[in-house]
């Protein structure tokens, strides 16, 4: 039985932020900026989420895991909205996120949302940044494939976005 | 008025799922495994902006119209897709510079369509270039690689610049409905953006060693249902499912 907890909103976006995403399972959705927006209206929690890319396929995941995790938690009057405006952009990974994208073995987005270059990205094994793009394209839509040319490995690179 | 604004979702969402099917056609055969995965995650990303128009126009609609009615649910007549994006896929010289054609045009349509006063087509477009800028710079460079390379692969990209000659002025061409919607500001002005459509293909194909080749015989008319053949062999396979056991789910 699900019991209705009275209880505030710190606690509940301390459950929301702690999500994770299903394809980057190191991040949250708060790491990466897809968790927008939580607030109570009427004793409805409203939590609103913004896609990353449009054909991103771990959204609905996203959207099932917070159902989730918010039943688990004793709260079942929520409702999730998902927002096109503002676009969501690599600008909102946080600092935290792209540390733990590194260690990961990802190398994070280098320079703003615009930033198309492909030069300078950094080896997440090695930190060389002697670095060739091999494809535009990796395991995601979201990723390009690089190869490290000091230590050989190759590796993912989250693109700005 | 709301009428053609269904219709002009309808018209982007068609045009856009269309192409991600006939890239995804590649899934599995591409040249190269990177290049197999980078036309299916562009698929992909075209299969979402796709989804964003249709849901748009499934709200327009109402009576419990749904993204999956309208895209397994309607007959070739109904689609009003261009008929570039529904021809055959060809070889991968042909795939390449459909997806250069037209990733060209989304990133100068979109930089308009931002400006809409529907915001929600403003929404989605903003969203889109987004994803489009990496589309334009794959196809763009494969453009150049296959232009400027082997004897063989140059007569290729000859060849395809052919085969879709007659298909890209109707990209430009602007439907009443769309003219209408111009005055509201709501649609992208198509004459506008041709000019600059023309000059980053020609500065592509300068660096390509290409050479655009002009229509010698227009062909038209998908906005209006008036499809080549291809179309309905593409339609029949993608909507067997849903054809054969209707309303079935994932």
């Amino acid at each position: 039985m699900i019991i209705e907890k009275n209880s505030t909103l710190p606690e509940i976006k301390k459950i929301l932020e702690s999500v994770c995403d299903p394809e980057i399972p190191v991040l949250t959705i708060a790491d990466l900026g897809i968790l927008r927006h939580v607030q109570i209206v009427n004793n409805i929690i409203e939590v609103t989420i913004t896609p990353t890319y449009t054909g991103c396929p771990a959204m609905d995941m996203i959207a099932a895991n917070i159902r989730l995790a918010l039943l688990e938690n004793g709260y079942s009057n929520f409702k999730i909205i998902s927002t096109l405006t503002p676009a969501w952009t690599t600008d909102w990974m946080t600092e935290e996120g792209k540390r733990k994208l590194l260690e990961y073995g990802i190398a994070p987005p280098k320079g703003n949302a615009g930033n198309i270059s492909t030069d300078g990205v950094e080896c997440p094994q090695c930190k060389s940044t002697h670095t060739t793009l091999i494809s535009e394209f990796g395991s995601t839509a979201c990723k390009a494939l690089y190869k490290c040319e000091d230590c050989k490995e190759p590796f993912d690179y989250f693109k700005c976005y | 008025m709301k009428n053609n604004l269904t219709n002009y979702c309808l018209h982007l969402a068609d045009t856009i799922l269309i192409i991600s099917h006939r890239n995804s056609e590649w899934c599995g055969h591409g040249p190269v495994l990177e290049q197999d995965i980078a036309l299916t995650n562009i698929s992909l990303d075209l299969i979402g902006q796709a989804r964003n128009f249709y849901q748009y126009a499934a709200t327009l609609i109402g009576n419990n119209c749904d993204e999956d009615k309208l895209a397994y649910l309607r007959d070739p007549a109904e689609y009003k897709n261009h008929l570039l994006v529904e021809l055959q896929n060809g070889d991968w010289g042909v795939t390449i510079l459909r997806q250069f054609y037209f990733s060209c045009y989304q990133y100068y349509f979109y930089q308009e369509l931002q400006n809409s006063n529907d915001v929600q087509l403003a929404a989605i477009a903003t969203k889109s270039l987004k994803e489009v800028v990496y589309h334009l710079r794959w196809s763009s460079e494969w453009v150049i690689r296959l232009g400027d390379g082997t004897e063989e692969s140059k007569t290729k990209m000859t060849n395809a610049i052919s085969i879709l000659k007659n298909y890209i002025d109707e990209l430009f061409i602007m439907s009443d409905e769309e003219t209408e919607l111009l005055h509201s500001k709501i649609s992208v002005n198509l004459n506008s953006i041709q000019l600059k459509w023309k000059q980053k293909v020609n500065e592509v194909f300068d660096e390509a060693t290409l050479s655009f080749q002009n229509s010698n015989n227009l062909q038209t008319g998908g906005k209006n249902g008036k499809h080549t053949e291809h179309l309905t062999s593409l339609l029949a396979e993608m909507q067997t499912l849903q054809r054969t056991y209707p309303n079935s789910v994932w």
